[in-house]
């Protein structure tokens, strides 16, 4: 049924109809409607699941990483340095093949302090070994938390699986969603199996201690299993297309690439502005197109170098740094056409829109218009000059 | 494409505004997206809730520079922020307050602004001056986007019992005032 809703209630909404058995979570800003209409519908008995209260993140993390562990489909929410806290137990959730979801309300780090959105927080937080969705409004969000638990509990994947969605733009923002029903997401989400867990008659450790002779191995295996996840995210969003009438591809969304000459690269809900320019642009005439990534982990190498191979120009647009070195998504997109014949002439990367500064449509003819010249490396788009003077008087 | 900003405090209501807005908008077949847009994250700081409607789903995501409807639920923010800020050729402004309170700055011509003591008016029906209701009745009159009655569906949808009630008749005591100021104006 088509409803407008707040992002965050929306997820909410989903994460109840996909009805794990504990949620666990810690407030913060912009994550914190999902957490507390989450807690109101468990209160209010519409949801038969434990909500634990926690002191902090790494407990939240915690509590659902022993909940998974226990077999019970689980599920927990955070945003920024809440997400930068739970990060030693998200690297051990992935590592003992326990399929949590999260939603990430991707917001910038600390210092300054700033509650607004970028992508510094789920970006930093790439190697943790889950599987990273990023959602362009809030149907995709609400789409992807769908198909996250179906990926991660497959039995041949068995991995977290986190959700990102820009914080405030899309957590806070009302839009029309066409919210599945109970039959439906049953349909497609069957109840949890899993296939090892803590169980006293069949007593089991997980995440030993696992010295040199065995723990490459377990490495290996994870970063194999991420690859095997690339082959079945298209085949899971194809039944879900067929189930919901939503056709997603999972890994990568090609906007009026077909003959474009400048493309630029994006994650998240500023492909919507991109769109709107490109839609500007096209009808003048000029050969602009979006690819936008919707699968940062596994990073799907094969499907970006044959969206990208035979465009001349290429943007990629960071909303991130890896401080003192080149941009995180820009660098990986070069990295897919290091060595190939087949490749685009240029591939410029600009970073725009830091905790919260607005990406206009300004901001993003400039980066168009900036591909008409040399290779740009880490540019900032909208950068204030004059707030850069240094003085300590 | 219309775009609808709002400006006000963290606490006036903006955010339940923009919803309400943008569900009556939704309630007649359209897409709207409402969105805020915070300052200093606290009660009293200044902030902007915005909509911005369409008849396809709104992809366009960065905050409204050139709004066609302007709605000020704080007219104390005029003083040292320039709110009519791109304010469309023809664009139309709502204010909470009164008119020798509030200082209008020098309009284009065919801007239209309407000055509605909504506080007033809320603290007659809801008992409290969250004016909300009463400035988007004036927002229906003033604009004809949306009749009285997709607006009382969205505040039925939001609100039950006495507070439904009241912010009705606020709604329509705001209508009302603006039908009977354009009407002195034609005269």
């Amino acid at each position: 049924m088509k409803e407008l809703l707040e992002g965050s209630m929306a997820v909410a909404e989903i994460v109840k109809l996909c009805k794990p058995g504990v949620i666990s979570a810690y407030p913060i800003t912009p994550q914190t409607h999902i957490v507390e209409d989450l807690a109101q519908i468990v209160a209010d008995g519409r949801l038969n699941a434990q909500f634990v209260n926690v002191e902090s993140e790494h407990s939240a993390a915690s509590v659902v990483l022993g909940a998974v562990a226990a077999g019970v489909r689980a599920y927990t929410a955070t945003s920024s340095q809440g997400l930068f806290y739970m990060a030693e137990v998200l690297y051990n959730i992935a590592g003992m093949r326990l399929p949590v979801i999260m939603t990430t309300a991707a917001r910038a780090i600390s210092a300054p302090i700033n509650i607004w959105n970028d992508h510094q927080d789920v970006v930093s937080l790439r190697d943790a070994g889950w599987i990273q969705f990023h959602a362009e409004d809030v149907q995709e969000a609400v789409d992807l938390h769908l198909i996250a638990y179906r990926l991660g509990e497959d039995k041949s994947i068995m991995l977290p699986v986190m959700v990102c969605m820009d914080g405030f733009v899309l957590t806070h923002g009302l839009e029309t969603v066409d919210m599945p029903t109970q039959e439906q997401v049953d349909k497609f989400l069957p109840s949890y199996k899993a296939p090892y867990k803590l169980d006293i008659e069949n007593p089991l450790t997980l995440g030993p201690l696992v010295d040199p002779e065995y723990y490459t191995e377990a490495r290996y295996a994870l970063n194999q299993t991420h690859k095997e996840a690339l082959a079945l995210i298209p085949k899971l969003t194809a039944e879900f297309a067929k189930l919901f009438g939503r056709t997603y591809n999972g890994l990568v969304e090609g906007y009026q690439l077909k003959d474009a000459e400048k493309v630029i690269v994006a994650m998240g809900s500023v492909c919507g502005t991109i769109k709107e320019v490109i839609d500007e642009l096209r009808s003048k005439g000029k050969k602009a197109g979006l690819l936008k990534i919707t699968c940062l982990r596994p990073f799907p190498i094969n499907e970006i170098y044959d969206a990208l191979k035979n465009i001349p120009k290429v943007a990629v647009v960071d909303r991130a740094l890896s401080v003192g070195s080149f941009a995180p998504l820009a660098a990986e997109v070069k990295a897919v056409f290091f060595g190939k014949t087949k490749k685009p002439q240029n591939i410029s990367s600009f970073v725009v829109g830091l905790g919260g500064r607005d990406i206009t449509k300004d901001s993003i003819k400039e980066i168009f218009r900036l591909l008409n010249g040399k290779e740009k490396q880490t540019e900032f788009i909208d950068l204030k000059p004059e707030l850069l003077k240094e003085s300590y008087d | 494409m219309k775009e609808i900003r709002i400006h006000a405090r963290a606490g006036q209501g903006a955010i339940t505004t923009a919803s309400l807005l943008g569900y009556a908008y939704f309630l007649k077949g359209s897409c709207p997206y409402a969105f805020p847009s915070f300052g200093a994250a606290r009660m009293g700081a200044p902030m902007n809730a915005f909509v911005r409607v369409d008849s396809k789903p709104v992809r366009l995501r960065s905050q409204i520079y050139e709004p066609d409807y302007l709605i000020i639920v704080d007219h104390t923010l005029m003083r040292g922020y320039n709110c009519f800020s791109g304010l469309k050729e023809d664009g139309i402004a709502i204010i909470n307050g009164k008119e020798e309170q509030v200082q209008i700055p020098k309009v284009k011509p065919k801007q239209k602004v309407f000055v509605v003591p909504a506080n007033d008016i809320a603290l007659k029906h809801i008992g409290r001056p969250l004016g909300n209701t009463a400035l988007l009745g004036a927002f229906c009159a003033a604009t004809g986007e949306l009749s009285l009655d997709d607006l009382n569906s969205a505040i039925k949808h939001r609100f039950a019992a006495k507070l439904q009630e009241g912010n009705i008749k606020a709604a329509q005591e705001g209508f009302d005032f603006v039908t009977h100021k354009t009407k002195e104006k034609v005269r």
